[in-house]
């Protein structure tokens, strides 16, 4: 076993679904002899050639309409969009086409087709190389969203996403691409979705967080230790669909909920679980849900470390929900 | 990956020029301000004094006698590549590094990556990532600019690449449909990042993809002044007398990255990179030039010296500026912020003061 980073995971697990299926193809822009901007698919067009890796024109709706062909015909594509932030001139085959072909067929024509894609701040990229549009699609039913934060889930979660029956949105926090390492198994399989996991049990407010987030929330909830509290930190893995019975569970042991994302605000995900705690948990909650997340503007370049919620508002947020009420 | 990767180099040919000399040494100025920043900004971001950069390096003559052939009325909308005509319209190093570094000298609050400037009072409009999203806002101009009878052309910049994005379809078959005073400017510098040019199309030439929407599309050799200026005074000649659009090809090569985060050895080859050095169009108007006695080698050291010592000082102003303030990534939202908004940027003031974020 040894260590390896999230984008190694990525690749792994890529090598490892065409390894086991022919019918699993790539296409996207400059993942060919170029690897991947990020090199998520360093490699693989050696290995697999041309016909299987597919440096496509600068297209996104034809990246993700020819994915859904494929799919529709059997095939299995892994689709890659360079940014999350370059997905929009291919949103219309997602939410018009992608999202709704099993439904509006009866069943007919599922269509399993995976977007990974990296998203997220703190790169320096400012407006249009860092946004987490996550809840744009979560809100989309007929899709399935999915954020790793550690190598051997990026690692499962991928195979799972390539097994999935069903459309999923594969978000890669491109923050922590390389700078979290870890293990991942040989012969690791899929990790089924659906199933957040607890990083780190606490007893007085539970933390969610999800991708890029995780590192900053892990720091804040070691950090309040000092300010007397005992922070339990959930990551949530799968945005959908979402384990809402541990989410749940930990704020009925807690009675107190903090949730972090990069995202704005408004609308953003952590609406949806506020709204779940407020409807589901209200009776355990002894403090208001509280909110870390970006502000709601768009991601500004040279003052991106301010928009960003990072340990020392999240540790914040934490003391005071633990105080309050 | 060989020389078919990028179009076959334009052979140079002389050609009878509508340039006045003293216009022709001002664009070679331009151009040569225009490269010597290039590999001033390159330097700064290996330095780690500036996060990204993408040069124009190759592209100086297609861009500056591009600029050079249209009005100042005239609506530019470039993508982030566009240093020479930036320059051209008045832009100085000194506002490029300002933004650039987000400093609080730059127009743009430090909003936006380097690159992707903006500058109204010289109708540049301020440039996106997303690739091609100019092309139809660009037309969306020109008819509107119609509407109000002003004798002005919009154009839009943008690459080969672009020629597959949305934008780029349904800009030109607007600009057919309404005939509009539109120059598509299409740098073809060869590649698209990793993907070279007869990927990204099997047409023959980009050029050639205008004829579906029944406007004039042609090739012109980009590293030829003379050739650009004309095309594009023909160009505009015939859009503000009424008789609409024309997408113009500028073969040209990126003789460098695609930006400061990609390595071009892992996609093409020095040769064929050689090849196009030869071409370079700066050492091509400077022979011209000295060829025709307009210009010496002396002359050349002089102006080099000079386009230096001004990139030097930008930088050194630029730098002493302070950072933008910290809370003034909130402002220009909305003209009146929403009620959420204004909460968020006090609670955001209040963690500045106690010290919880620090600038
Ligand atoms: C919609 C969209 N997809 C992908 C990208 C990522 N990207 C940035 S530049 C680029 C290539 C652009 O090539 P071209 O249009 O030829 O312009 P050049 O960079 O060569 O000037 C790509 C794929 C993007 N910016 N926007
Ligand atoms: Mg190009």
């Amino acid at each position: 076993m040894t260590e390896t980073t999230i984008v190694q995971a990525v690749n792994r697990a890529l090598r490892e679904a065409m390894q086991a299926d022919p019918d699993v193809l790539l296409l996207g822009e400059d993942i060919g002899v170029n690897g991947g901007v990020f090199r998520a698919t360093e490699g693989l067009f050696k290995e697999f050639g041309a016909d299987r890796v597919i440096d496509t024109p600068l297209s996104e709706t034809g990246i993700i309409g020819t994915a859904i062909g494929m799919a529709l015909y059997g095939l299995k594509p892994v689709a890659e969009i360079q940014f999350m932030d370059f997905i929009y001139p291919g949103f219309d085959q997602i939410v018009s086409e992608l999202t709704k072909f099993r439904y509006r067929s009866g069943g007919q024509y599922p269509c399993h087709v995976v977007i990974r894609t990296p998203y997220g701040g703190g790169i320096k990229g400012g407006l249009y190389h860092s946004q987490s549009t996550e809840a744009y699609f979560a809100h989309t039913p007929g899709i399935k969203v999915v954020v790793p934060s550690t190598p051997a889930d990026a690692h499962g979660l991928l195979l799972s996403a390539i097994q999935d029956p069903d459309p999923v949105l594969f978000l890669e926090p491109k923050r922590i691409y390389r700078s979290v390492s870890g293990e991942v198994p040989d012969g690791a399989g899929p990790e089924p979705f659906g199933h957040a996991r607890v990083v780190r049990e606490g007893t007085d407010v539970s933390v969610f967080a999800y991708g890029a987030m995780i590192p900053p929330a892990a720091e804040a909830c070691e950090g309040v230790a000092a300010d007397g509290v005992s922070a339990e930190l959930i990551d949530l893995r799968t945005l959908v669909p979402l384990d809402e019975a541990s989410v749940l569970a930990s704020v009925e042991k807690t009675g107190r909920a903090v949730v972090v994302h990069e995202a704005p605000r408004f609308c953003g995900f952590g609406a949806e679980l506020a709204a779940i705690l407020a409807e589901r948990a209200f009776f355990s909650l002894r403090a208001p849900v509280a909110r870390v997340t970006g502000y709601d503007t768009p991601f500004p370049y040279a003052l991106e470390q301010l928009y960003l919620p990072d340990a020392a508002r999240i540790r914040r947020a934490i003391v005071d929900t633990a105080r309050a009420g | 990956m060989a020389d078919a990767a990028a179009p076959a180099p334009p052979t140079p040919e002389a050609t009878p020029s509508d340039l006045a000399v003293d216009d022709e040494l001002a664009i070679y100025r331009v151009m040569l301000l225009a490269r010597t920043f290039d590999e001033r900004a390159l330097a700064l971001q290996r330095q780690g004094r500036i996060g990204f950069y993408a040069p124009a390096v190759g592209q100086e003559a297609a861009q500056v006698a591009c600029a050079w052939a249209l009005e100042s009325g005239d609506w530019l909308f470039p993508s982030y590549r566009e240093l020479g005509v930036a320059l051209v319209r008045g832009t100085t190093p000194e506002e490029l590094f300002d933004q650039f570094l987000g400093n609080a000298a730059d127009r743009l609050h430090g909003r936006q990556m380097p690159n992707h400037y903006g500058f109204r009072d010289r109708n540049f409009v301020v440039a996106s990532s997303p690739i091609g999203t100019q092309v139809t806002q660009a037309v969306g101009a020109a008819m509107a600019a119609v509407r109000r009878k002003d004798r002005v052309v919009t154009v839009a910049f943008f690459g080969d690449g672009a020629t597959s994005s949305n934008d780029f379809h349904a800009g030109l078959n607007f600009a057919g449909v309404f005939r509009t005073p539109t120059i598509f400017f299409c740098q073809n510098n060869g590649w698209a990042i990793s993907l070279p040019r007869e990927r990204q199309t099997a047409s023959k030439t980009l050029a050639d993809k205008a004829a579906a929407y029944g406007v004039p599309g042609l090739v012109v050799d980009g590293n030829d002044v003379h050739a650009v200026f004309r095309a594009v005074r023909d160009a505009r000649a015939r859009a503000v007398a009424g008789e609409g659009p024309t997408l113009l090809e500028a073969q040209v090569y990126r003789l460098g990255p695609h930006s400061t985060s990609d390595d071009p050895r892992r996609y093409r080859s020095e040769g064929e990179v050689d090849v196009w050095r030869q071409r370079d169009p700066i050492g091509r108007l400077r022979h011209e030039l000295i060829e025709a006695g307009h210009w010496s080698e002396a002359d050349d050291a002089k102006l080099l010296e000079e386009v230096r010592g001004e990139v030097a000082e930008a930088i050194r102003r630029s730098e002493a500026k302070p950072p933008s303030p910290p809370a003034s990534f909130f402002d220009d939202v909305l003209a009146t912020p929403p009620p959420s908004l204004e909460a968020e940027r006090r609670e955001f003031e209040r963690l500045l003061a106690e010290g919880v974020v620090k600038p």
